[in-house]
C-alpha cells in the first residue's frame, strides 16, 4: 500500500515537471523572430557583453575637413567635459594636423583612444582598472583607478587624462572625477543602448561622414565592407596592438 | 536617608525620560524623500544593504555593460533626489546626505556621480 502511495506521489511530480517544462519548451519555440523588448546592437540591456562583436570606428582622411571640430565639441557635449584651455584638462579626442613636407599637403585627423586589442594601458594598470571590455571597447573602473597614471605614459596616442581638480555637473550617464584617469570611452553609454559615437553621429550631421562606426566582427556591418575594400592603416601599426580605430587616406 | 533615596530615584527617572527623549528625536533624521513612492525593495532592507545592491550592480554595468536594471544610483536619484533643489545632497534633509551625516558614513558616490535628477537637469539647461 505504501509502495503505492509513493509511485503515485512520483508519478505526479514527473506529471507536473512534464507539464511546466512543455510550456517553457513552447515559450522558446515563440521567441525567436518575435522580440518583446528592444534590443541594443541585437543584445538585451541585462544580458553581458560579448566577443562576439568588436566596435571599431573608421577614420576617412581625405573626408576630414581641417577647419572642422565638430567631433570635438559633440564628444565634450556629450561626456560633459569642458573644452581643454590648459594642458592639464581632460582631452578625449583631438584634432592632429599632418603636413607632408615634400609637397606640402596638410591634412588633420581626430586622435582618441584606439581601443587596441592588446591595450598597453591594460598590461601595466596595477590595480586592473584600466580593462578591456568583452566587445573591445578599453575603459577605466574609476572605482578602482588608484591615479598612478602608468596607463597614461604607457599609450602610444597620448589618449588617457588624468582629472586633476574637483569636478562638478558631471552628466549621469559619464562619472568623472578627480584622482582618476580617463579618455574615449567609445560613448559606451550610447553603444549599450544601440546608439552610434558622438563624434561619428556630428561628423555625419556635418556633411563630411568622415568617421564610420560599427561591428569590426560582423562581415556584413558597413566598416567590415569599407575595410574590406579599401586600403585602411593603423596608427603606428609596427606595435601590433591591433587598433579599433581604423584610418583611411594617411 | 529616605530623602537621599527619594533624590537618587528622581534623577534616575529624569535620566530615563531624557534618554528616552533623545533616542525618539534621534531615531531618524528628518529627511527629503523627494519624489518617494514605492522603493525597489523594503525601506528596512534598504537602509541595511542598498550599499551591497549598488556595489554588485556597478560591477555589472562597468564591466559587462548590463543596464537598465532594478538597482541603480541613477534609480535613486531620479526618485529621491529633492524636488526642491532636484539633488540627493545640498543640506542636512537631502536624501543621501542627511542620513550619511546623521551615521557619520562617509559617502564617496557623488565625488564622481552626479547627485542631480537627469531629466529635470537636462530640462533646465
Amino acid at each position: 500500500m505504501s509502495a503505492i502511495k509513493i509511485e503515485s506521489k512520483t508519478n505526479l511530480d514527473r506529471r507536473d515537471f512534464l507539464t511546466k517544462s512543455s510550456i517553457g519548451l513552447a515559450g522558446l519555440a515563440i521567441a525567436p523572430g518575435m522580440m518583446l523588448f528592444d534590443l541594443a546592437h541585437g543584445r538585451a540591456l541585462d544580458e553581458a557583453v560579448s566577443n562576439k562583436v568588436r566596435w571599431g570606428m573608421l577614420i576617412d582622411n581625405n573626408q576630414c575637413d581641417t577647419g572642422c571640430n565638430d567631433c570635438v565639441s559633440a564628444c565634450n557635449t556629450e561626456n560633459g567635459l569642458a573644452p581643454a584651455t590648459k594642458p592639464t584638462d581632460s582631452q578625449w579626442i583631438r584634432k592632429v594636423q599632418l603636413k607632408d613636407n615634400l609637397t606640402g599637403h596638410i591634412s588633420s585627423l581626430p586622435m582618441m583612444c584606439q581601443h587596441c586589442e592588446q591595450p598597453p594601458c591594460v598590461d601595466v594598470c596595477p590595480t586592473q582598472a584600466s580593462f578591456k571590455r568583452a566587445d573591445g571597447i578599453v575603459l577605466v573602473d574609476k572605482h578602482i583607478c588608484i591615479g598612478c597614471r602608468y596607463c597614461v605614459m604607457a599609450c602610444p596616442y597620448q589618449a588617457r587624462s588624468f582629472v586633476h581638480e574637483v569636478l562638478t555637473e558631471q552628466k549621469t550617464e559619464v562619472p568623472r572625477g578627480k584622482g582618476t584617469v580617463e579618455s574615449c570611452t567609445m560613448c559606451v553609454h550610447r553603444i549599450d543602448k544601440g546608439e552610434t559615437t558622438a563624434c561619428a553621429e556630428a561628423c555625419t550631421k556635418a556633411g563630411h561622414n568622415a568617421i564610420l562606426f560599427g561591428d569590426l566582427n560582423d562581415p556584413e556591418s558597413a566598416i567590415s565592407k569599407r575595410i574590406k575594400s579599401v586600403a585602411t592603416t593603423q596608427i603606428r601599426a609596427d606595435l601590433g596592438l591591433n587598433t579599433g580605430v581604423r584610418y583611411e587616406g594617411i | 536617608m529616605k530623602m537621599w533615596i527619594r533624590f537618587a530615584a528622581i534623577i534616575f527617572s529624569l535620566l530615563v525620560v531624557t534618554t528616552v527623549y533623545a533616542a525618539n528625536k534621534l531615531s531618524s533624521p528628518l529627511l527629503d524623500i523627494g519624489k518617494g513612492g514605492q522603493c525597489v525593495e523594503d525601506p528596512m532592507e534598504m537602509r541595511k544593504i542598498h550599499m551591497n545592491l549598488l556595489k554588485h550592480q556597478r560591477d555589472e554595468t562597468m564591466h559587462k555593460g548590463i543596464r537598465g536594471q532594478k538597482y541603480s544610483l541613477a534609480g535613486c536619484i531620479d526618485c529621491h533626489a529633492s524636488t526642491k533643489t532636484n539633488s540627493v545632497l545640498g543640506s542636512n534633509e537631502a536624501f543621501c546626505q542627511g542620513c550619511h551625516t546623521f551615521a557619520a558614513v562617509k559617502l564617496d558616490c557623488f565625488e564622481c556621480h552626479t547627485s542631480k535628477r537627469k531629466v529635470t537637469a537636462e530640462v533646465t539647461q
